[in-house]
């Protein structure tokens, strides 16, 4: 294990913000106020949902959002798509400020920033057909494909490897991977340059799971599409981002290119993920390290003072509780891989390579 | 342990393990016709043995595990095969019979412990009430039964939390009041139905950790129903995996997992990413959908999914129901395909060579 | 909790000003003329002016609207020297018709309201929600089947139509019962019982239908919860699973209806049965004042009823406290 020191060489954020990239998110905060009186409502506190996070993401390129539930992953997405305001910090797309922009002023970036909801179930107007949903945010934004509408979204239907001549159905005539596939194709309709994906597959089943991923890994390669990777199942993540960031109650704690994050994790709540990670081999489980959480997340209307993973980290001391430990990158280690940890540790919690045991398919 | 090698052959005496399952059916009428959610399905476990249940919705896991607790009786399910607990055959008991098993001698996990706990009553009260069901205990008795059970699963505070009620707690506290609920009353048979799906990755290796001790403490027998091969690989001893209502594949899980004869559970197997997988290999996902369980396409039900079933000659796939047949070479590894065994390691071989 | 209600009754205060406030303007905008009614058949026109004077009509709207505010805290004086009528706080006016305090007239007709809408209420709640969870838990046998035409039966009948019946065939044919009518209980308990039997029964006709159907319905949502699965799962008798696990989740929708229509029960919504068995109520009273062009009157059942409904409203929502304990900490 090498110990490495802490030295604040680079302010949190600093490193992974710069010019290039799309989109650019920094010291986003969403605070949801608490009101409470019996005539007047007065605001007696907030629910820190996401609190003061930074990050970045270029063109083409995926960063994976992962953490358990109520780490803020979400209201993170739903910030950036502008679906919530945030209550501080900037949000830059394409360089335009957008953190406090009007829905109707900032036309251009609502093409260009879609999202892809998590349950495929309820985000499809069940009324509408699947052509009126493909269409409907192609005629609100003004575009007039060659062609018409009609065959932009039957195209669209059949990059998505739906059936062209499905137009006229209604959502609840399809499965639960096959209006995933229709949500998909509503984002495209717009030809995003990113897409902000929100548990995309963790409502499907194992085996229809894998065909959304390729499906989009296939968009973003032909398109070049950017993608906020939004999910709980850390082997999916690291499957489909290049880059990841854990989330712990409304922080990044930490994040890097994805070898270096599943392999030589340094904060100990990723530490504490990966090994909880049931994994297929049978050998390999009993070989890796067992670190067992205890106690439940804390409230985000009261988080714990300085680090906030510290009332259930076995390494906490008191500078913990007195100082929040700031992002930064450790001397020695990857170029982009930050944590915010008093004292990190590398350590290698994943068995490395691990060859599926079952075989390929025919072709 | 007795291998069964076609689901129609049912012996008539009573077996000798603590569970045995023999040829299962349950049917449900509907409007659009008879829904066979379970097919044909026959396992067995002994006592401090863990089973796992795989398969994706409508594979008829669960189906078969609300059976196990009769809960289809007074239903309009139709329920045949046999199902012998502790030398008594649950299928042909009546409902009042049966109701003297459910929370004593079997008892269930449920996948959503929000709504599996009545939200009204307080958690404490909910676990004394299954206590007093069979046991003739004050409500004091009772309660302080609860109290002891909440500490057993880890809840901090206990007598203070039995008054909450189940929003107050979170998922994973949750979770553990609902195991304490269903191992109030020491149950032989301890049914999972996805007891870790609705909880964080962190949670549950907790909530797992804590069954397996439980387990290890009471000796009861297990069977947890799980769509996760990860979950399966971390707590079982067997495998069942199920689909289209009837099991395709079945041994212990050092056999199916590590080598699995069934191509649905090679597509299962490949179509999930790994911790430490090839990110630059795409994921081989499973083509098409579910079947339908009104019409299971003919022959092999997962025919129509199947990339090898050129490889069986005369089509005998779409037109022959495989049967299961032992492995070679392991004592009770059986599966359902038409694949010979010369077939599959010729599979495996180009499979390891295309790897590398 | 606490908090919560003050404020809820801090703002049924409000919704109960703007009522008035509307009332009082529907009146004004009406073409009606309390005053010449008031006069009488000889009338002068110096009288009317005089009678004008002394009811308030001859002031602006604005006026009379805040003397009526005032009244309500302070009470008010009417009339001139000769006759002087005080009417106490809370003073809701004084009717045009009778020269009666409005509220002692509300204070007289309520009882006759209470006992029907009481007696009615509690009947069609048990055996409504009884007859919806026996068609629940027998869901397609020949008892549910019963239940739902009856229901479909009973919704489609009309109280006037039920009620005539109801005395032909009780009163009239079979001399079973006498004529009804309202007796205080405190006058005679066996009179009063005998006399609202019919009304009562005609009530439960009309409102059974919905309760039945109603409970039906939540039942049948509520058995396919898991929570009463798990109730099964425990071992526990049927019995236990329906009463205790899912009527008591089931019951919540039924406890807000109950509640809207026991407070418009109250208020005198029940006006047809009234007229039909002869009760004089705050319903046939509330009819009685817009025919008359009462204002006074109509102001106080208009207000009495919006009260009634809205502290239903109020005990509605703690109950549901009491039953949710989600509810109770939010």
């Amino acid at each position: 294990m090498s110990t490495t020191k802490n030295i604040p060489a680079q302010k949190a954020g600093e490193s992974s913000v710069s010019s290039q990239n799309l989109l650019e998110v920094e010291n986003l905060e969403v605070h949801f106020p608490i009101r409470q009186g019996i005539v007047f409502q007065r605001q007696v506190g907030a629910v820190r949902a996401v609190d003061g996070i930074s990050f970045g993401v270029k063109p083409g390129e995926s960063l994976g959002l992962v953490g358990e539930s109520g780490c803020g992953k979400s209201t993170t997405g739903r910030a950036v798509t502008r679906l919530l305001e945030p209550t501080g910090g900037t949000v830059r797309f394409d360089g335009e400020d957008i953190t406090h922009k009007k829905v109707a002023s900032m036309r251009t970036a609502r093409q260009n920033l879609q999202m892809i909801f998590q349950d495929p179930y309820s985000s499809l107007n069940p009324r509408h057909t699947v052509g009126t949903i493909i269409e409907t945010p192609m005629k609100l934004n003004g575009i007039n494909p060659e062609g018409g509408h009609k065959r932009r979204a039957q195209e669209l239907l059949e990059i998505v490897g739906l059936n062209p001549e499905h137009y006229n159905r209604y959502p609840n005539e399809f499965s639960g991977g096959q209006r995933q596939r229709i949500g998909i194709a509503r984002a495209l309709a717009l030809k995003p340059k990113l897409i902000v994906a929100d548990e995309p597959v963790s409502a499907l089943d194992v085996s229809i799971q894998a065909q959304v991923v390729n499906l989009l890994q296939d968009l973003q390669r032909e398109f070049g599409l950017a993608f906020l990777f939004i999910a709980h199942d850390l082997a999916v993540v690291r499957h489909f981002s290049e880059r990841v960031a854990v989330m712990y109650l409304g922080k990044i704690v930490e994040i890097a290119d994805r070898e270096t994050l599943y392999s030589r994790p340094q904060h100990p709540y990723t530490h504490a993920l990966l090994s909880a990670v049931p994994e297929v081999d049978p050998d390999g489980a009993s070989n890796r390290e067992r670190i067992r959480l205890t106690g439940d997340v804390p409230s985000p209307i009261n988080p714990p003072s300085g680090c906030r993973f510290r009332t259930r980290c076995w390494k906490a001391q008191d500078i913990c509780a007195s100082q929040e430990p700031p992002l930064v990158q450790l001397i020695g280690s990857a170029d982009g891989h930050q944590a915010a940890c008093h004292f990190p540790e590398v350590k290698q919690v994943v068995a490395a390579e691990v060859t599926p045991p079952a075989p390929a398919s025919a072709e | 342990m007795a291998i069964e090698l076609s689901p129609q052959s049912v012996d008539v005496n009573p077996p000798s393990s603590f569970l045995e399952v023999r040829d299962l059916r349950v049917h449900f009428p509907t409007e659009d016709g008879l829904v066979k959610s379970v097919d044909g399905v026959s396992f067995s476990l002994e006592k401090g043995k863990t089973l796992g249940i795989v398969g994706e919705s409508g594979s008829g896991k669960s189906v078969t595990s609300l059976s196990l607790l009769g809960l289809h009786k007074g239903s309009r399910a139709q329920v045949g095969g046999e199902i012998w607990l502790d030398g008594e055959e649950l299928v042909g008991m009546s409902e009042s019979q049966m109701r003297g098993l459910r929370g004593r001698k079997v008892s269930m996990i449920f996948q959503d412990p929000l709504s599996a706990l009545h939200p009204f009553y307080s958690v404490g009260s909910q676990i004394a009430e299954a206590y007093q069901v069979h046991h003739k205990a004050s409500k004091k008795e009772a309660k302080e039964r609860a109290i002891e059970m909440l500490k057993r699963v880890g809840i901090p505070q206990p007598e203070r939390r039995a008054k909450d009620y189940p929003h107050q707690f979170s998922g994973g506290m949750r979770q553990r009041a609902m195991i304490a609920m269903s191992l109030v009353c020491d149950p032989e048979l301890l049914i999972a139905d996805e007891p870790t799906t609705a909880l964080d990755v962190t949670v549950q290796a907790q909530i797992l950790d804590l069954i397996r001790d439980l387990q290890e403490e009471f000796g009861s027998a297990v069977i947890i129903i799980t769509h996760d091969l990860g979950v399966v690989a971390e707590i079982s001893d067997d495998i069942l995996v199920m689909y289209g209502g009837r099991r395709i594949e079945y041994g212990s899980v050092n056999d199916v997992l590590k080598s699995p004869e069934h191509p649905y559970t090679w597509g299962l197997l490949q179509s999930m990413p790994h911790l430490g997988g090839d990110v630059a290999q795409r994921l081989n996902p499973i083509p098409g959908s579910p079947p339908s369980l009104i019409n299971l396409p003919s022959g092999c039900a997962f025919n129509p999914r199947c990339s090898f079933k050129e490889q069986v000659p005369d089509g005998r796939c779409t037109v022959e129901r495989p049967e299961l047949l032992p492995v070679l070479g392991s004592d009770k590894h059986i599966a359902a395909c038409h694949l010979t065994g010369e077939h599959k390691a010729e599979i495996r071989r180009g499979a390891t060579s295309g790897a590398k | 909790m606490f908090r919560y209600v003050i404020r809820r009754l801090l703002i049924s205060a409000v919704i109960l000003l703007v009522i008035s406030f509307i009332t009082f303007v529907i009146f004004f905008a009406l073409p009606s003329n309390p005053a010449l009614l008031a006069c009488g058949k000889t009338c002068s026109v110096q009288r009317l002016a005089e009678i004008k004077h002394s009811l308030g009509l001859d002031q602006s709207f604005w006026t009379q609207y805040s003397e009526f505010l005032k009244g309500l805290f302070a009470g008010r004086k009417f009339g001139d020297q000769s006759v002087l009528i005080t009417c106490a706080a809370p003073c809701l006016g004084i009717s045009f018709k009778t020269d009666e305090p409005v509220l002692t007239t509300l204070f007289n007709r309520f009882p006759a309201d209470l006992s029907l809408a009481l007696g009615s209420a509690v009947i069609f709640l048990i055996v409504g929600v009884g007859l919806g969870v026996i068609a629940a838990v027998r869901k397609g046998k020949l008892i549910d089947k019963v239940a739902v035409s009856g229901a479909l039966f009973g919704v489609s009948l009309q109280s006037y139509f039920v009620g005539l019946l109801l005395m032909w065939a009780f009163v009239d044919k079979w001399q079973i019962l006498a004529a009804p009518g309202y007796t205080p209980i405190t006058q005679d308990p066996n009179a009063w019982f005998q006399g609202l039997i019919l009304p009562w029964v005609t009530l439960v006709i009309l409102y059974l239908a919905m309760y039945t159907r109603l409970s039906r319905s939540s039942m049948l949502e509520t058995m396919g919860e898991d929570f009463v699965r798990t109730a099964r799962a425990k071992g526990l008798s049927r019995r236990k699973v329906i009463f205790k696990h899912a009527l008591r989740a089931g019951i919540t929708p039924i406890v807000t209806i109950f509640g809207m229509d026991l407070g418009s029960l109250i208020g005198g919504s029940a006006v047809i049965t009234e007229s039909v068995f002869g009760i004089n109520g705050i319903g046939k009273l509330a009819v009685d004042s817009v025919t008359d062009s009462d204002l006074p009157v109509i102001m106080g059942t208009t207000l009495f009823a919006a009260t009634v409904i809205v502290l239903a409203n109020v005990v509605v929502d703690i109950v549901y406290g009491v039953i949710d304990p989600r509810v109770r900490l939010a």
